[in-house]
Parts: structure tokens; sequence; C-alpha cells
């Protein structure tokens, strides 16, 4: 074994979405940093759909760019196509999507990764921890090579013990043209981790020449696009469609036909898949009464003719995809690529890591992403960028940032994998929020710029934007707050059209925001100051004011679940034992070790009783 | 908080009966059991009755001869090991037969500290805890009827289907904030909402029972009001001379708080200050309009009562100013005596001729007293739930607002759903709060078994 002559802050072991945000924040918070990677070639790739973002995905991208990640630059750098979905079912639940130009996302990625100040990045396959009194002091690898770190960050996506699916056909590797990364899982279990096994899959990549794309229905994005960053002032490359096309029954039977071979359903592959994100085979056995369904057809890059049949994954052989794909109208001349593959991996158990995402186990050691057990590439980035941060802070003697869930899709991200932990590959959605009303694509910035500052990780000249435009919406609210509509002056065609005839009092034009009918276009009738108020603090007010019952009330639970959220429980204490507690319990919690009081009384299985007597004990301890 | 060690009390009321049973509960239990109880041979089955005797395990003294059984874990009310020792009922004896237990290592529960212990452990909900302990404090049959069917859950079966309607509901919602790209078939909007108008019209169904409820469980306060020397004496001593209709008489220390509580038609009438009534028969006239004055906030009733055989006084007059505001019943009494009524009151007050001394006219009053109080809705306290407890009623309310507020969301803002959604998520945690769980964790598994998702 050769050491390394270079000790680093933090190591990170991945080069994916996780790791890519975490080897960048630790860089940028100033801890020398070392990015190693099995191939290179393959830094920030899009393993699966070539796109950013969704439905409570977009949330996770701005809160990684409020809090000074990278992704979200990145996309509205390589975006070929951008929407706003949900614009008409609330403020909240409005999430940013992007299609991505899948080599120039990564080509990009990489160059900012060169550029970084503290940032080393090398190809190397990770085969093990090197460990010395307990902690995490470094990583060996393939080629018998030690470099030493301070702390080391797990992000190994599908690569531990990858077994790729083709039919009955399998074969290892990491994704399809990539090795594998074999032994550190086996590592880890002999630390004491427990390690499951998980699957999922990726559909097709096809030939765009091979597709009648007059049949299909496009689908455009919005114009002008909508960037994701809040640093971005546009977005400049050109935008392309994608296609609509749907299967039908005879594509069913040909599926149906293929089961037998299927490794899903003979039995060969054990890890559990994603229910949201189901294959195929999966969908038409489920639902059988379905007689067709959707699918996108997602361009993969303007400088390429593969395309990406987004729904349309599966694990079936060769030649039932090929007969499969070709029944879809449109597609019946369709040449594959490359073809589809269910991919199984091994995970740990996320309920083995402090909120920090830093391991219980193993001080120093950290995990974010795919090995945490979660799916989506804005999951695993949200996780590398706390890795990354919390890394840094450790190396710098500082607390951990964790935040919660009245503040962050991320927070809720964390908290539900440290409590619940998961049998199946997580993905984020908006329903999973208790607090979504706060948790807002348009609000990520005034949520978490201030924290994104506090640990070092925001450039100073994108705070001072923030801070003016948060100036500037306090400002505004203070306008409309005062600026009244008076009855005596007011328009008569206005008030005839708002029912306002005959109103005795002036209304503020806050009281007028609060209608449903009343936004910032009809106010400016009244008030010749509104349209010229920047569109993202009138977008702020207008929320706020509008929604301002909803989210008081929020605000309200948020404030009495403070208390238990906020109350500790040290490392050491000892639920063995404790009076009061049924075995059933006393195990579940010597299991999960929870950080606080908040964390416990979710932990399915802990009654309400038990939360309560937890917390006398808690209190009792302290007046000690 | 409770801790993790071995209880005992005696289960059976005090006092001289045919059998007495002292209870033991936790880890202790069948230790115990070995120790004292003496039998035949071989251990103990789990819930079988052996016939055997009480012993002090030094001296080998039998205390008395006995029936034992042994309920292990998690088979037995709290979950825990439940000893049960049968003993003949006298005083004594079972106070021996408890005090051989506490030696043997058992602490003394505290007042109701095996439902407790059965609700920490899981063995029943929030709610049915607490109908345990209005099974134990009834007073009459009607109100034992309501707590008995709430301990077998009908209000927690009944707050858990409305519950999953209301979750059933939100997934509906949920799955289309959540995947609008899917083709999901988009959901009847207009079934969705009337079946959140029908939710909120149960609840206020339920709401609407508490006044009976309440009173069901805690009785009416009723105040006997009247200048001296009217007949207020002779009605309480007419009202408790059947015997069979005193519950309890609760003894105070002050007294304000004597109380004795006779059963009508099923309500228990707690009647406020009977000493106080005895002692100031002759107490001097304003004195008496004070003391019902300062009685009048606490009462649900006053039984008004003049005396019929002679024209009204300035003082019948005062007190009535005083009580008519609050739910009376004026009450003629002597009217025995006479043809027609002397006294004279307003058309509306509802009046009553009593016999306070006969107790002639009773039985009328005791009508009218069901008929105000529980407006002839209690048929059959078993097939309706019963809204009796406050806690409940409130989260019952702080369901019902919500429910309320996405009915007019609904047609005001054509619905955005997320504030749709918000709406229905507090009233789901409101319900759960009667049961005492409040997750929503099954919202997802919802979603995925009822929609095809996934792109």
């Amino acid at each position: 074994m050769v050491v390394y002559d270079n000790t680093y802050d933090v190591i990170v072991v991945g080069a994916g979405h996780a790791g890519c945000e975490a080897a960048l924040a630790s860089a940028r918070m100033g801890c020398a940093t070392l990015l190693l990677t099995i191939n290179l070639d393959a830094v920030a790739l899009m393993s699966c759909n070539p796109a950013i973002g969704g439905l409570a995905k977009g949330h996770l991208v701005k809160e990684i760019d409020a809090l000074g990640g990278e992704m979200g630059k990145n996309i509205d750098a390589t975006g070929i196509q951008f929407r706003i979905l949900n614009t008409r079912k609330g403020p909240a639940v409005r999430a940013s999507r992007a299609q991505a130009d899948k080599q120039q996302y990564r080509l990009r990625m990489k160059r900012v990764l060169e550029n970084q100040e503290n940032l080393h990045l090398k190809q190397g396959e990770v085969t093990g921890l090197h460990v010395e009194d307990g902690r995490v002091a470094g990583v060996d690898t393939r080629l018998q090579v030690r470099y030493l770190g301070k702390t080391v960050i797990l992000t190994t996506g599908t690569f531990m013990r990858g077994l790729i699916h083709v039919g009955l056909t399998n074969y290892a590797g990491g994704r399809a043209g990539d090795l594998p990364s074999i032994g550190l899982s086996d590592q880890l279990r002999d630390l004491g981790f427990e390690v499951g096994r998980l699957k999922t899959g990726t559909p097709a990549r096809l030939d765009g020449r091979t597709i009648d794309f007059c049949r299909l229905e496009p689908q455009y994005g919005d114009d002008p696009p909508v960037p994701f960053s809040f640093s971005t002032e546009r977005i400049d490359q050109p935008q392309v469609p994608c296609h609509i096309a749907y299967t039908n029954e005879r594509s069913h039977d040909i599926i149906r036909s293929g089961l037998d071979r299927s490794p899903l359903y003979a039995g060969v592959i054990e890890g559990i898949g994603p229910r949201y994100c189901p294959s195929i085979e999966d969908k038409v056995v489920r639902f059988p009464e379905k007689n067709r369904h959707q699918t996108f057809i997602e361009p993969e890059g303007r400088d390429t003719v593969e395309v990406y049949p987004s729904g349309l994954s599966t694990s079936l052989p060769i030649d039932v995809q090929i007969a499969f794909y070709r029944s879809i109208e449109g597609l019946e001349r369709v040449e594959i690529m490359r073809p589809a593959y269910a991919i199984e991996y091994d995970y740990v158990d996320p309920i083995q890591l402090h909120a920090s995402l830093e391991t219980k186990l193993l001080r120093n050691l950290y995990h974010a992403g795919q090995i945490n057990g979660t799916s989506g590439y804005e999951e695993a980035a949200g996780q590398g960028l706390i890795a990354g941060i919390n890394a840094a802070l450790q190396v710098q003697g500082r607390e951990p940032l964790v935040l919660g869930r009245s503040e962050a899709y991320i927070g809720v991200l964390i908290d539900d994998l440290v409590t619940l932990g998961t049998r199946e590959p997580y993905r984020m959605f908006t329903s999973r929020a208790e607090y979504r009303l706060l948790l807002r694509e348009d609000n990520a910035d005034l949520r978490l710029r201030e924290k994104g500052h506090a640990v070092g990780l925001l450039p100073e000249n994108e705070y001072v934007r923030f801070l003016e435009k948060r100036e500037r919406i306090e400002a505004e609210l203070a306008r409309v707050r005062r600026e009244k509509l008076l009855p005596s002056e007011a328009d008569p065609v206005f008030m005839e059209e708002f029912g306002l005839v005959g109103m005795q009092n002036a209304l503020t034009y806050e009281q007028l925001l609060r209608r449903p009918d009343i936004t910032y276009a009809e106010l400016s009738r009244l008030d010749s100051h509104a349209l010229e108020v920047n569109p993202a603090v009138r977008e702020q007010v207008e929320i706020q004011v509008k929604y301002q019952g909803y989210i008081d009330r929020q605000l309200d639970q948020v404030e009495r679940a403070r208390k238990m959220e906020s109350t500790r429980i040290p490392d050491d204490f000892e639920y063995f034992g404790l009076s009061g507690l049924s075995t059933e319990v006393q195990e579940k919690l010597r299991k999960f070790r929870p950080d606080t009081l908040g964390q416990a009384s979710r932990i399915p299985g802990i009654t309400p009783a038990a939360i309560s007597i937890l917390s006398i004990t808690l209190k009792m301890r302290g007046e000690k | 908080m409770y801790l993790r060690d071995t209880i005992a009390a005696i289960s059976t009321p005090a006092g001289e009966g045919g059998i007495g049973i002292v209870r033991v509960s936790g880890p202790d239990a069948e230790r115990i059991a070995a120790r004292i109880f003496r039998k035949k041979e071989g251990g103990f089955q789990s819930h079988l009755f052996y016939y055997g005797a009480i012993v002090e395990p030094e001296t080998g003294f039998c205390l008395d001869e006995a029936m034992a059984v042994l309920m292990h874990a998690p088979r037995s009310y709290t979950r825990e090991d439940v000893l049960e020792l049968h003993s003949h009922g006298g005083t004594l004896v079972v106070q021996n037969v408890l005090q051989l237990a506490l030696r043997e290592g058992a602490r003394l529960a505290e007042p109701g500290e095996f439902t407790r212990r059965a609700f920490l452990n899981g063995r029943i909900d929030l709610a049915q805890a607490e109908a345990v302990i209005d099974i134990i404090r009834s007073k009459t049959d009607l109100a034992l009827e309501v707590a008995q069917s709430q301990r077998e859950g009908s209000l927690s079966h009944r707050i858990g289907e409305m519950k999953g309607g209301l979750v059933q509901l939100l997934a509906l919602l949920e799955a289309h904030i959540d995947f609008p790209e899917e083709d999901i078939e988009p959901a009847s909007r207009d079934e969705i909402s009337a079946r959140v108008a029908g939710f909120t019209l149960e609840i206020g169904e339920m709401l609407a029972t508490y006044g009976e409820g309440r009173i069901l469980r805690e009785g009416i306060a009723v105040l006997i009001a009247g200048r001296p020397n009217v007949g207020k004496s002779s009605l309480l001593n007419s009202l408790l001379r059947e015997k069979r209709a005193i519950v309890t008489s609760i003894p105070g220390t002050t007294r304000d708080i004597i109380e004795e509580v006779v059963n009508i038609r099923g309500i228990p009438l707690r009647l406020m200050d009977t000493a106080g009534i005895r002692e100031t028969e002759d107490l001097i006239e304003q004195e008496g309009v004070r003391l019902t004055r300062e009685q009048i906030p606490r009462a649900d009733l006053i039984l008004f009562i003049v005396d019929a055989s002679l024209p009204l006084s300035d003082e019948d007059l005062a007190i009535y100013e005083v009580i008519r505001a609050k739910p009376h019943v004026v009450l003629l009494n002597k009217s025995d005596l006479l043809e027609q009524p002397v006294a004279s009151f307003p058309r509306d007050a509802v009046t009553c001729s009593i016999s306070a001394l006969t107790g002639e006219g009773l039985d009328a009053l005791k009508d009218q007293i069901a008929d105000m109080f529980l407006h002839g809705r209690i048929d059959d306290a078993r097939s309706q739930v019963l809204i009796n407890n406050s806690r409940h009623r409130d989260a019952l309310e702080r369901a019902s607002i919500p429910l309320q507020r996405f009915s007019e969301n609904y047609t005001l803002l054509g619905g955005l759903l997320e504030l749709l959604a918000a709406d229905l998520r507090e009233a789901v945690n409101a319900l759960g709060e009667i049961t005492g769980e409040t997750s929503t964790d099954d919202l997802l598994d919802l979603i995925f078994s009822q929609f095809c998702i996934g792109k």
C-alpha cells in the first residue's frame, strides 16, 4: 500500500450528483478536498432521464442553489427546455423542470470542478475505508494507494456490487458501460453497517432518426424559459420540444409474452424497486385495466440523435424490448442504441446516520445519495451538499448544519431518511412535507441564503444581491399595507368590476391583494407604482399577502413543534431499562438512536406516550 | 409517567362484599403469585382459574381460601403480567391480601394506573382510556352505556372511518399535485366537494350531541332557589326520598361542595348546596337573594320554588329577576291545597305544579327536566356516538373549521388544490388527536395503490 503524501480535509468518493456538490461545498468552504471517481468521463453523468427538477425536485434544486450549490447553475447553463409545472394548483406546488443536454451538463460540471480551488479530481476505485481508533482516516483504492483524509464522504450511487440485468442475462457493472465498486460494501458490513439491496431501472435510448415525430404530439417549454438559479439572469441557449407517445394493447401483449424471461418476475432480482417509478412490465401487470401508458420522448441533447422514452424502463430481454418499443405508434421502425436494463446495488440503511449525515457508527464518515436509499439527481445533490458542508464544518470544529422540516425539503428528506429509514428507493414528493406552504420554490432564497452565507459557502456578491431583494420585499410589503384605495377617489369602472361600489371605508392595497380575483395586474390599474416593482419582489409580496392565513397557521404548527425539535437526546442516552417504555419501544430507540425528541416522535412505532416518558426523563436528567 | 414496576390494588369497592379482588400488574406478578398463592402443584398456566389459599410465605399462615388467575403479557388488561386474587370480601381480609402483595415487592397503584398502563402499552387508544374513567365514574345507566360504547371503540371507530375517508380524498388531491405529468384521470370535483360536505355534516351532528353527552357524563348542576319557607327543604327531601335514585353523595370539607346526586330519567342531577338549603331556611330576606345570586353561575338549571297558596311577594319577584336568564322551572308548591294557584307568572315561564311535601307532581317535573336537557334525542345511547368530553369536542371543532374552509375555498377560488389539501390535512390531524395518533404515512401507499404512476 502506497500512502499518498497529501492529507486532505475531505475525501469524496464518487463524482455523481451528490459527490460533485459535496466536493464543491467543502472546497469552497476552504477545505483541501479530494474527489475520487471510477471514471473521470462520467462526472455528473445523468444515468437515467436527461432532466432536472419536477415536483418537489425543482424545490430541492432551488434550495441547493440558495445554499450555494451548483446544480441550479449547471442546468441553467445546459438546459434545452424549461417548464414550470402546476401553475394553477397553488404557489407552493409550482415546480420547475428542465430537459438537460446530457453531455453538456456533465462537461460543464467537470469544468467547474477542475477550476475549483482546493479541489483535486482523480480517477480511482475506492475498495475500502482506512479506519483508525473508531474513526475514518482515509480511503484505499484498487491500485493500492492510501489517501489520508480527516473526513470521508461516500456517494457510491448504484456502484457498490452493482449488477446489471437484461432479461435473464446479468453482469457486474456500476452503470451500463462502467465498472462496479467491489469490496467497499463488504467492509461496511464488517464494520457493523446494515447493508441492503435496492433495484432501479432505465429505459432504452432510441435513435431519434428512426422515430416518426410528425405522428407524435410535441410539447414545448415555456417561453421565455425561467431559470432555476437565483443568480441566473436569463437562459440564452436554443430550446427544443419533447414528444408524447402512448403504448397500446399490442405493446402490453408483447410485454406479457416476455414475462417468463423477466428477471423481476422470474425472481432473479432480489432488490426492491421504486413504486413511483415502476418498469413498464410492472405497470402492465399491476394495472391490467389501463389500455395505454403515456411516454414523453425526451431529447438527450442537441448534438446527439439519442432520445429517452420516459416511463418505459424495463429489464425484459432484448428481443422483447425491440418488439415492444416498435409497437408504439410513431416508433414502428425505431432502432435501439442502448438497451434498457435494471440494476441492483447495495445501500446502507440511513437510520444509521445523524441528521448531519455523519454515520453514527464511524465518526467523520458521511453518506450521501443513493447509498442512503434515495433515488433522483436532486435528492442526491441535496444530501451531497449537506454532507460536504458538514464535513467541512467538522474539520473547522464547528457545529453541523441541520435543516428542519419547516425550513427546507432537504430537511424533510434527511429527516425522513434518518428517522424512518427506507425499504425502497426514496423519492421526494411535496406531500411528504407537512409544512408545504412554507417550503416554496419562490422563497427558497429567503429560507436558506442566510444559512448558506453563515457556513461560508455563499459568495459575497450573491449574498449582497439577496439582502437587497429582501429589503425591497419588506419595503413593498410596507407600502401595500400603507397605501389605500379611497372610495372617493376610486375609478368607478374598477369599483363596479370588483363589486366595491358603495364601499364605506378605505381599503389598503394589502386588503385588495388578499382577494383571489385581484393580483398585481389588477392592482396596477389603481396604483401606477405597482408595475415598477421588480417581478420577483412582486411575486413574493403577492404570495405572502394572499396566502397569509394558511401560512400563519403552518407557522403556528411549527412553533408548537419547536420545543420537541430542539430537545436533544445525548448520544450515550441509555434506553434500556427506562421506566415505562415497552421492550419493543426500547429496542427501536436503541436501534435508531434519534438525535432529538422530534426525530424520536417520527420513528414508526414510537407512541405519543413513549415520547412523553422520554421527554420527562430528559427533563429530569437536565435538571440533575 | 409510570415506573416499570409491579403495582397492586384492591379492585373491588370498599366495604363488605361476596368476594374481594386484589389485582397485581407488572413483571413481578408471576413471582408474587408463586410466593403467596398455594395450590395443588405445578406453575400457573395463563388465563386459568386456580383454587387454593393465600398464605404468608414465611410462616405458612393462611390468610384466606381463594381463587387466583394469572394472565401473561400481552393478553391482559394492562398488557403486562396480571395476577388477580379473589378472596372473601371482608374489608380486613382483602386489605391483608393487598398488604401481603405489597410486602412481596408490589407498589400500591395510583388511581387509574392500571388503565394508564393499558394505554401506554398500546392496548387501548386515548379515547378508550378516557371512556374507562367515565365508566368508573358513571352515575346513571344511560351515562354508563355511553361510556361503555366508547370504551368498546365506537367513537374511535367512527373517527377512524372519517379520518380514513378524508385521507382517501387527500390522496386524490395529492396525486394530482405530485404527479402533474401522469395521465391520471381527474377526480370528479363535485363528488369530492359533496363528500367533504358530508363529513362536515357528520362532525356537526357529533358536535350537536355534546350537550347531551356532557350532561350524561357530568350531570346537571341544579340549584333550588326560593325565599325561605316556600318548601325548598321539602322538595329536596322528596327528591332524595326515593332511596333508589340516590347514586352517590359527595361529602366535602366545606359546605359549598356538598352535593347530592339524583338520577332523573338517566340524567345525573347534582343538587347544589344541599346543606345550605337546610341551614338557610330561616335566613333574613336579603341574605337569601345574595346567596342565590352567588350560586347562579355554577348552575345549569334552577328550580325556582314559590308558595302557590299565596300571592307572589316582592322577594319572590326579586329572586325571579335574578334567575330568569338561566334555564329554570318555576315550581308552584302546595298546589295540592288549591283549586287554582294564586301566584301567577309570565306566560312564557315553564311552570310545574307540585307538592314538595307529598312528592306529587315530581314525575311531571322529571319529564320536564329530561325534555329540557335531552331534547328527546337519546333513545338508544348504544346505537349512536355521543360526544361527552370537552377534549373531543375541541378536536372535532378544529376538524370542522378547515372542512368548512375547504367548502368555501372550493367555490371561491375554484379550489387551488394545495390549499384544499392543506385544509383536509388539518382536519385529518385534528381527528387523529382524539384517538391519539396523527400520522398520514398511509397517504403515499394509497396513491401508489390507486394510480398507475411512473414516468
